[in-house]
């Protein structure tokens, strides 16, 4: 039954570019998609870590660059009679290093900021992506600074002049982040159903406790966070890719909040719940640009809403959806404890 | 009283702690024999808690040394003394609430498991076959306490007692050698009592040492094969569980000077 | 050398502003456990507000300045009553959640209202500097300087003078039997909460007419807030007002001789290299475990 409906939904998903003949609603949706994508990174660390990283959008923004920068090539005197120059490599190369290159940040992040919980993990996350932002708006010779890197390489896979796929146009790229998107899924959904994944949910619920049992608490924190930047960088390389031009502003810090916001929407710490609260903010805004909302008043809309999450569903849509639903099956069975079995399914 | 080192497991010497001015633990010496029953016992704030948190890396000690089976645990986090076989329980029920009991005892599993992070990744056969043996293994510890019918109940709508046992089970999926149990039947109502010590006497049957802290002195005397009492962060007395119920100090340190004198 | 010393007198004229946002946080942090991170929206408020009073109903300067801090003071009472008062056992990711919520509504609402275009507001002060020897300082600076000492003195007094400060002191030592002992903490958080906003509202009212005033303003002083409070502890007014001053100097000193780009980078990295050098953290606490 469940394993029906995730087909139904997936098969769903692959024939939207087959129906869907508006290019600017499958733009919509490839955003929204590489959104998802970094809100499931997130909820590793927020949902299952139970750390919460307001610099998000750094690793995000890493992978773009990174990327960019690859498949542009660049040259820059790192001292005055010092050159480094790169030629320009293969877009599947560039992104490849970009993913890599955010996990080696976040690895750095995680070592660094290990020993800190709460608050100051969430301020030290921020200052690490406003320090990020400012290098990339200032080091002009390299990023080109507030003019953006332009032109950047689509991706092509296959052999040259042989039989080649161009990731240029919508329908291609929205296939290229669905099967991305996917595969995330399937690596968070491996990792949080093993050992590592309850290292991770010990950490987050009981941290002593978990380390009475052997949890080494820095190691499974550094590699939620190791693998959550990563997965946050590929996002990012599949934007720079698809949009093809990377300002300091994809460091906005408007953005790590967007997908905040998705995440506990949607239910932090479930495998659907960063895609339920992914899709419904990332759609939000067009319905309201089509109503004609002002993007102000937009943004004010978002902030109020994620009040109310926080006041109405602070366990997020999912959740609050299945205990619905197992409460009415309890109902229906009375010999299994209703409060045992919606408290086990909240989890 | 002296006991042959040979068979000492643990020996905890000139132990200090301090919080701040206040000397929490002050010259500690004690040791943990292979396979037997050590209880812990003193008024409140003797320094109980305290030389445990010491000897399982929640607190750093000021002075002295904590060696178990030759291995120096000062400076070692909990999780590598929990890796040395020395698994403890909290004195305020501590359990993973927001999780199943069987989700519980498989967090406590953690050091069973020898899933790679990148063979978890690549979802190798070997990963999913050590799942399907880690929950059959929880599944066995939670028929070990007596809670196999609450497997797939949420933590938090266990009654109390059982709570405390789902702790047990927690502690035991790690494998201890040595067991620290931190007042494992206070709050306990009589009939609980009784069935905890019929747990600890099948504990011990595993080869699991045991060293208990504990306020409920049937307890104590009945499980115990040698009992340690302290007062104000120093040893007053160290016997067999007879020994230690005659032993005036003890008495005076319990029950005030008075009590002592009144009794002749 | 000169130039130095000119350095070295921008740094104390901002450090007071500075001192003045961090104390703010770190007021409503230390009491109430909760992370403002709507505290810069309150001083683009300010800001906002002196616009409003003297540049569109054109009321008089100085009595302005009194009126914009008062609002401020308001904006912050309502916020803790409508969005927090309810939230009072909630842990601090939860009201941390919530402060994002409101802070991003309130800055929108700002640009809403204002338009992104940025705001100047003038200022009765000569245009000529003052110059002393080899250094010079602008009137309106150096007013904004003499203001700033002068409200971060009040809060001292509020803190440690009066019954209302008692009672704050009480409620940061230990919530719970402040309560006992008949404090009202409803009351008290409101008071510190209003009190802690009234202050981020000065230093906006303060700096609008000397800078620009333009609706994201907020996000940086956000920021800055949050390392000045990093570097004195969090809960720590001593702290917090020392720790805008060497935020200050660290920025003037970055933007003179490393490059005017990464001035408003000085602050993050201060809050990186604090965690280096003592990665515990200033603020963290110790728990009894078991």
């Amino acid at each position: 039954m469940k394993r029906g409906l995730t087909l139904a939904w997936l098969l769903f998903l692959a024939s939207v570019p087959l129906w869907l003949d508006n290019l600017y609603i499958l733009h919509v949706l490839i955003m929204t998609g590489i959104f998802v994508i970094a809100a499931m990174s997130l909820n590793l660390l927020l949902g299952y870590t139970g750390q919460l990283s307001l610099g998000h959008v750094a690793f995000f923004g890493i992978g773009a660059y990174v990327s960019s920068l690859t498949t542009l090539g660049f040259s820059v005197h790192l001292l005055p009679d010092w050159q480094v120059s790169a030629d320009p490599k293969p877009v599947w190369f560039g992104m490849l290093l970009g993913t890599v290159v955010a996990g080696l940040f976040g690895w750095a992040i995680g070592r660094l900021a290990f020993k800190v919980r709460g608050a100051y993990f969430v301020i030290v996350t921020i200052s690490f992506a406003e320090v990020i932002r400012l290098v990339a708006l200032n080091w002009v010779e390299l990023t080109q600074g507030p003019m953006a890197l332009n032109n950047i390489p689509y991706l092509r896979l296959g052999i040259p002049e042989v039989f080649e796929v161009a990731f240029l146009r919508k329908p291609a790229n929205y296939y290229l982040v669905l099967a991305v998107g996917i595969l995330c899924y399937i690596i968070i959904r491996r990792l949080v159903k093993s050992r590592a994944g309850r290292a991770m949910i010990a950490l987050r619920e009981n941290e002593p406790l978990a380390s009475s049992v052997g949890v080494d608490v820095t190691r499974y924190l550094v590699l939620a966070t190791v693998v959550s930047a990563a997965m946050a960088g590929a996002a990012g390389t599949l934007y720079a890719h698809y949009v093809r031009i990377v300002d300091p502003d994809v460091f906005l810090f408007i953005y790590t909040v967007t997908m905040v916001i998705m995440v506990i929407s949607g239910g932090k710490g479930t495998l659907a719940g960063p895609v339920v609260g992914g899709i419904i903010f990332g759609l939000l805004p067009e319905v309201l640009r089509s109503a004609r909302v002002p993007p102000e008043m937009q943004w004010v809309v978002y902030g109020v809403l994620m009040i109310l999450v926080v006041y109405f569903l602070p366990q997020g849509i999912v959740p609050a959806v299945r205990d619905w639903w197992l409460s009415r099956r309890a109902a229906d069975a009375p010999d299994v404890p209703a409060e045992a079995t919606t408290k086990a399914a909240s989890r | 009283m002296s006991q042959s080192p040979a068979s000492a497991e643990l020996i905890v010497k000139d132990l200090t702690i301090r919080f701040g001015g206040l000397t929490a633990v002050e010259g500690m010496t004690f040791e943990v024999n292979r396979g037997e029953v050590l209880s812990l016992i003193g008024p409140n704030g003797a320094g109980k808690t305290s030389a445990f948190n010491a000897i399982t890396g929640y607190i750093q000690a000021n002075g002295g040394s904590m060696t178990y089976q030759g291995t120096l645990l000062n400076g070692l986090k909990p999780n590598q003394i929990a890796e040395l076989g020395l698994v403890r329980t909290f004195q305020k029920t501590s359990v993973f609430m927001g999780q199943t009991v069987l989700d519980n005892v498989l967090h406590g599993l953690h050091l069973v498991s020898k899933q790679r992070p990148l063979a978890i990744i690549f979802g190798l056969p070997s990963v999913a076959r050590e799942e399907m043996e880690l929950a059959a293994e929880a599944h066995r510890i939670l028929g070990f306490v007596g809670l196999s019918g609450r497997a797939d109940w949420a933590a938090s709508s266990l009654p109390y007692g059982e709570l405390r046992l789902l702790e047990v089970a927690i502690a035991l999926a790690a494998k201890p050698k040595l067991l620290l149990l931190d007042e494992p039947v206070s709050g306990m109502n009589p009939s609980e009592t009784a069935s905890f010590m019929k747990i600890l006497a099948e504990i011990r049957k595993l080869d699991i040492t045991v060293l208990l802290v504990e306020h409920d002195m049937k307890m104590v005397m009945g499980v115990s094969d040698r009992v340690v009492c302290l007062n104000q962060g120093k040893i007053i007395a160290n016997g067999s569980p007879a020994e230690i119920q005659g032993n005036p100090e003890v008495i005076r340190a319990y029950l005030g000077e008075r009590y002592v004198r009144a009794q002749g | 050398m000169d130039q130095f010393l000119q350095h070295v007198l921008n740094a104390l004229i901002l450090g007071g502003t500075y001192a003045l946002l961090g104390i703010g946080l770190t007021l409503i942090f230390g009491i109430m456990r909760v992370v403002n991170f709507a505290h810069g929206e309150l001083y683009a408020f300010g800001a906002y507000m002196m616009y409003l009073w003297v540049m569109v109903l054109g009321t008089n300067f100085y009595l302005a300045l009194p009126l914009a801090v008062l609002l401020g003071v308001m904006l912050g009472a309502l916020m803790e009553f409508v969005l927090l008062r309810k939230m009072r056992g909630a842990d601090i990711d939860t009201t941390m959640l919530i402060m994002i919520g409101a802070w991003i509504a309130l800055q929108n609402t700002q640009q809403l209202t204002w338009t992104g275009v940025a705001k100047s507001i003038d200022s009765p002060f000569p245009t000529s500097p003052l110059v002393l020897g080899s250094v010079s300082v602008s009137w309106n600076r150096l007013f904004v300087f003499i203001v700033a000492l002068a409200l971060i003195g009040a809060t001292y007094v509020i803190i440690n003078r009066t019954r209302l400060g008692k009672a704050m002191r009480a409620t940061f030592q230990d919530r719970d039997t402040a309560a006992l002992m008949g404090v009202d903490i409803n009351r008290i958080y409101t008071a510190t909460f209003a009190l802690g906003s009234g202050l981020a509202a000065a230093a906006g009212a303060l700096l609008g007419p000397v800078f620009v005033v333009y609706p994201t303003m907020g996000d940086l002083a956000s920021l800055k807030a949050f390392a000045i409070v990093i570097l004195g502890g969090l809960g720590s007014i001593p702290g917090a007002t020392i720790g805008g001053f060497i935020l200050a100097f660290m920025e003037e000193l970055g933007a003179g001789y490393v490059s005017s780009g990464y001035r408003d980078a000085m602050g993050f990295l201060l809050i990186i290299i604090i965690l280096l050098v003592k990665p515990t953290g200033l603020f963290a606490q110790k728990e009894r475990i078991g």
